[in-house]
């Protein structure tokens, strides 16, 4: 039915991806010597943004948490940390680890879904996702690591004095939330709580791809519906994990960077961007690999479908978007407005601010709004970077006003560091997807996919 | 007049004939007026050469009006009109006109696209549809060749559709 298919890395992708991150090498030093040089010129512009930004965030001082908040403004003050171009270096590591376990996890949430539904337009493209999902084991390693070495600059909260009773940095707020931080240990130790759940989320998302992958790949030797059976339930299982743990994952690893503040909607924001971000990044391989003459079951109507998918999941993040801002707009309340008011009155992320709505909505929808623009390879191969650009702007908004202040920046060193991360990211996909067939032999609904039409 | 009418019908018991003296009733460059079928059957709009609707670009049309509307409207009332202060904003301010412009636009698209489908369709209130074959919403599909259309004679096109796999053929008169 299906002649046998491999996806071969060439010596001269390999060669590119390996530019790739060199570039970004090159670039990542050249930006770090600029911001290590750059301190002194910017000052005088610096203290005046600060000037009003502290107005700003004073206006928003709520009164009936204004002994803590003062004490707390006072830490900050007193509180150097690294060096700014260190924390650049930090908060941008961190941003870019999010970014692509995101884009990884994903992989395997989409070859979830496709089991839970019982979807069979699917099946040829499969191993795109599947081959995505090799990235989580490399990220949670990355995350596990990086976590100890920035957690000093991203994360207020793991200040020990903050939990001093009566002493000068104490935090009645963040001594209020510890438990979630430190149990079983006491406030201001080891977070072990937090650490623990770090671990439990990638050790439980390797454990559902490392399963899923195998029950897949043992359906291309043996022809046996019951493999699908095993993949539909272990999906199952995951999916209900992953319900929880991305939302928990996202309040841990993004919304506790700016420990004051909390949204409820903050889950569901982080799970759409990584969820718009991965559908894009399976729509452009599969337009890729389409390209270079692989994959040559799939036609016109597989492509449509990806491309619905890019085009919802961008508006569904839209309006996730809108709700978390409309009714912090709406309510007006200080703790919850001092998000916004750091991200579209001060210098550096204003523009990345009204930018991110910009590229993650007006372009994609106005772009794919046609049939036609979704069902051509060249218009996914334009959309789909862009939503994948537009998402890394959007986890840099979450993250680095929090992290950096107004020290924050998009230079260099962010560029290259992305480009690294990218690099990287694509060598460990596409030297996993050269080792799988490239589309299934046995799946149960490829006869269906076949004929899909739409 | 439209009363004079005359059809050729032709009854089709199988999708797959169907399909295939579709084709090649086209080929043979006779105009088939309209088929009807109980159920949608896959590729008969390729195969009767149909060209895609047009109904997506006076949704968005719709759309666009009701996106306009609803932002104009409320821009007039609450900073024109009526100026508020609601909940220490600006009088007109973009953010909450948002969800209202959203169920306009949603409103206006809808509405529009079934009164164009309506209108396209020739659909109107106490219009009697024709029925070339009542058997068409239960198991046959039924193929209408309009005479005036074309230049084969009846008896000719009777034939071409027996040979094309029609299980029977019938004339009808509107």
């Amino acid at each position: 039915m299906i002649a046998d298919e491999k996806y071969i890395f060439k010596q001269a992708t390999k060669q590119k991806l390996f530019i790739l991150i060199g570039v970004g090498l090159l670039l990542f030093v050249i930006g770090v010597f600029m911001a290590m040089n750059s301190g002194h010129h910017e000052g005088a512009e610096k203290h005046a943004s600060e000037a009003v930004a502290k107005s700003l965030l004073a206006s928003a001082e709520p009164v009936q948490h204004g002994e803590a908040h003062n004490a707390h403004a006072g830490a900050a003050e007193e509180h150097h940390g690294s060096p700014t171009w260190l924390k650049r270096i930090y908060t941008s590591l961190w941003q870019n680890n999010i970014f692509f376990t995101g884009i990884g996890i994903i992989g395997l949430f989409f070859i979830a879904i496709q089991y839970a539904a019982q979807a069979g337009w699917s099946a040829p493209i499969k191993r795109i996702p599947l081959a995505i999902g090799h990235w989580i084991p490399f990220a949670g390693i990355l995350m596990l690591v990086l976590w100890f070495v920035v957690k000093g600059d991203l994360f207020h909260w793991t200040h020990s004095d903050l939990y001093v009773k009566g002493g000068e940095h104490y935090d009645k707020i963040l001594d209020g939330k510890s438990a979630y931080f430190f149990l079983p240990l006491a406030a201001g130790s080891f977070p072990i709580f937090y650490i623990v759940r770090m671990v439990l989320f990638f050790g439980l998302w390797y454990l559902f791809f490392t399963r899923i992958k195998s029950s897949m790949l043992a359906e291309d030797i043996e022809a046996s519906a019951t493999h699908w059976y095993k993949s539909r339930r272990l999906s199952a299982y995951f999916l209900l994990i992953f319900a929880v743990s991305s939302s928990v994952s996202a309040w841990d690893w993004v919304m506790s960077i700016d420990p004051h503040w909390f949204s409820t909607m903050f889950g569901w924001y982080v799970f759409a961007s990584w969820w718009v971000t991965g559908l894009a990044t399976i729509t452009l391989l599969v337009a890729h690999l389409k390209g270079a003459g692989y994959l040559k079951v799939v036609t016109q109507n597989h492509l449509h479908d990806l491309g619905k998918f890019v085009f919802a999941f961008s508006i569904f993040w839209t309006y996730i978007w809108f709700c978390q801002f409309m009714l912090i707009y709406y309510a007006n309340l200080p703790e919850e407005t001092v998000y916004f008011i750091q991200r579209m009155r001060t210098a550096p992320y204003s523009w990345i601010f009204y930018a991110n709505i910009f590229l993650n909505f007006v372009l994609p929808f106005l772009l794919l709004m046609t049939r036609d623009a979704k069902r051509q390879v060249s218009m996914l191969k334009v959309v789909c970077p862009i939503v994948i650009i537009g998402h890394w702007f959007d986890f840099y908004n979450m993250i680095t006003p929090g992290a950096m202040k107004l020290e924050g920046g998009v230079g260099l060193l962010e560029i290259g560091l992305a480009l690294i991360f990218a690099g990287a990211f694509l060598f460990v996909v596409l030297n996993a997807l050269s080792k799988l067939q490239l589309v299934a032999k046995n799946h149960p609904f490829m006869q269906e996919s076949l004929n899909h039409h739409i | 007049m439209e009363s004079n009418k005359n059809f050729v019908v032709g009854i089709f018991d199988d999708e797959d004939i169907l399909l295939h003296a579709v084709e090649n009733i086209r080929e043979k460059g006779l105009k088939i007026h309209e088929v009807y079928s109980p159920f949608p059957v896959h590729g008969l709009d390729d195969a009767l050469g149909y060209k895609r609707s047009r109904l997506p670009i006076a949704a968005f049309m719709f759309g666009a009006t009701g996106t306009s509307l609803a932002l104009l409207m409320q821009i007039w009332m609450l900073g024109y009109d009526w100026p508020m202060i609601i909940g220490g904003k600006n009088h007109a301010s973009l953010p909450p006109f948002i969800p209202v412009t959203f169920e306009l636009t949603v409103l206006l698209a809808a509405f529009g696209m079934v009164g164009t489908f309506f209108i396209a369709s020739d659909m109107k209130p106490y219009k009697w549809p024709r029925q070339f074959d009542l058997r068409s919403t239960d198991d046959k599909h039924v193929m209408a060749v309009d005479l005036a259309a074309n230049k084969m004679s009846k008896d000719e096109i009777s034939t071409l559709l027996k040979s094309s796999g029609a299980s029977e053929v019938n004339e009808k008169n509107f």
